[in-house]
């Protein structure tokens, strides 16, 4: 469970839109990278880059020095992505946390044990059997991190991840990234909630217009931020401008 | 007289002294006869045409690409292939001198199944890739993302769009069920060997017997309207579950 992600110059237009502006960051194994920005920053679209799910039209991803792009399994088999909209599938609770598992090939048994114990971390033993698509915005919410988390991937790649949750979800949530980190787990979540990205991320890049405007310990940005943009984003005075640095919000 | 009025059951009563006894229950072993056939030939030519339409369609909705994209349009160009086309063509191909002429299928029930089923795969092909293709793309990159590949995709997919696939064998049994053309062609028509509720109407009407024509048509048409209720009731869960 070691990988470490770099991005180096990442460019991606949606038409005319330019959703990130020349990227650069890195993630090291076993610490959580919080992504800060308003929104319409690009946040989600670094994060499906960095998942490879899109490929940026310059730049690149690397894992371990080793340069991927969309289509590589091997790596992305190694990826976990809860988005900030989870989609479940049309399936129990619990076939839904198995699924990679399924994909995977593994044996009944190991899928039946990992399944279990995921879906007890999480607190959703009492909806196993129940119909994912049934289940509540914060509950579907739960499903798809189990789902990625019982990969026990080697990057975590987490998009506004409690966004649907309750205070006490959100919480469990949060004790599950910082100790998927200590297991050597590389995090990348973006979140616009500063008192989360406190609690959680060792370090935060700060993205502002598909741009990295800042990058440092979580301490340092939160104590004292090098950019005026940053400062006035951790004042709540920086307005974001949703959909424009964004493909799909 | 009618020729399928000399299938009597084991026992009767004497037909001089009841002969409307012996007409209806002749009429109805006849009509249940029919029925039963056209259900087990426009059953058996729509399961046929499932059981390759349904996962091929997925496939190809789920890898776009010129030879799928050319596939699709072959398909809804055949959407309206007449029957009768259809009939003739399996009809040389079953035919004595024809490829499969060993087989000894022509005017049997089999044959009857096979037009079908050609003149079925095409719709249950072309409207299971729009079924596929009227899923959530984002489920696809979910699934993709956590593993998913070749088969195990189509069946995610297939499952995700159960109701417009469910719809799309309901629409082909439907089509299978009411045409006429190929199955009086390849099947011949035949009293208690071949005999479906369409070809019999048109024996039934051309011999004068338009009462038992209409019972046949009413049947044929109560089918009909059971299969356009399943359809709908499809859809409507297939809204539902989208919704939900």
């Amino acid at each position: 469970m070691r990988l470490r992600v770099e991005a180096q110059g990442l460019v991606k237009r949606f038409g005319l839109r330019p959703a990130l502006r020349g990227v650069s960051l890195a993630a090291q194994p076993g610490e959580v990278l919080a992504v800060l920005g308003p929104s319409g920053a690009g946040k989600t679209t670094l994060l499906r880059v960095l998942g490879l799910l899109l490929a940026p039209d310059m730049g690149h991803v690397t894992f371990q020095g080793a340069v991927a792009g969309p289509g590589e399994a091997s790596v992305r088999g190694r990826i976990g992505l809860v988005g900030q909209k989870p989609l479940v599938f049309r399936t129990t609770a619990f076939e839904n946390v198995v699924f990679g598992l399924r994909a995977r090939g593994l044996a009944e048994s190991e899928i039946h044990v990992r399944g279990e114990t995921a879906l007890a971390r999480l607190g959703l033993v009492h909806l196993r059997d129940a119909p994912a698509r049934r289940l509540s915005g914060g509950e579907q919410q739960r499903v798809a991190f189990a789902r990625a988390l019982v990969l026990e991937p080697e990057l975590l790649l987490l998009d506004e991840f409690t966004a649907n949750l309750d205070p006490a979800n959100a919480a469990r949530l949060e004790s599950e990234v910082r100790a998927a980190a200590r297991q050597g787990t590389c995090v990348v979540a973006t979140t616009h909630d500063l008192h989360q990205a406190r609690r959680i991320a060792d370090r935060v890049a700060f993205l502002l217009e598909g741009r990295v405007l800042e990058a440092a310990p979580a301490k340092e940005f939160f104590e004292a931020p090098a950019s005026p943009q940053a400062a006035a984003f951790l004042r709540g005075e920086l307005m974001g401008h949703p959909g424009a640095g964004d493909e799909t919000s | 007289m009618r020729g399928s009025l000399h299938i009597y059951p084991a026992w009767s009563p004497p037909a001089a002294v009841f002969p409307a006894v012996h007409l209806g229950e002749a009429l109805g072993a006849e009509l249940t006869r029919i029925t039963f056939l056209t259900l087990a030939v426009s059953g058996t030519g729509t399961l046929l045409a499932s059981l390759a339409g349904v996962p091929l369609g997925a496939w190809l909705a789920l890898h776009p690409s010129r030879p799928a994209r050319a596939m699709r349009l072959f398909a809804r160009t055949l959407y309206g292939m007449p029957p009768v086309v259809v009939g003739l063509l399996v009809f040389l191909l079953l035919s004595r001198n024809g490829p499969f002429g060993a087989a000894g299928l022509l005017f049997t029930p089999e044959s009857m199944v096979i037009a079908q089923a050609l003149l079925v795969l095409p719709l249950v092909l072309g409207l299971t890739m729009s079924a596929v293709e009227a899923v959530d793309p984002r489920l696809r990159e979910t699934a993709e993302s956590l593993g998913a590949r070749g088969w195990m995709l189509v069946r995610v997919f297939l499952r995700e769009a159960r109701e417009g696939v469910g719809s799309a064998v309901l629409v082909g049994f439907g089509r299978a069920v009411s045409e006429v053309g190929a199955v009086l062609i390849v099947g011949g028509n035949i009293l208690f060997h071949t005999r479906v509720l369409t070809t019999a109407i048109v024996e039934e009407t051309e011999a004068g017997q338009t009462s038992f024509a209409l019972l046949l048509g009413a049947v044929l048409l109560l089918l009909a309207l059971m299969t356009t209720a399943l359809v709908g009731a499809m859809e409507r869960r297939g809204r539902d579950a989208t919704a939900g």
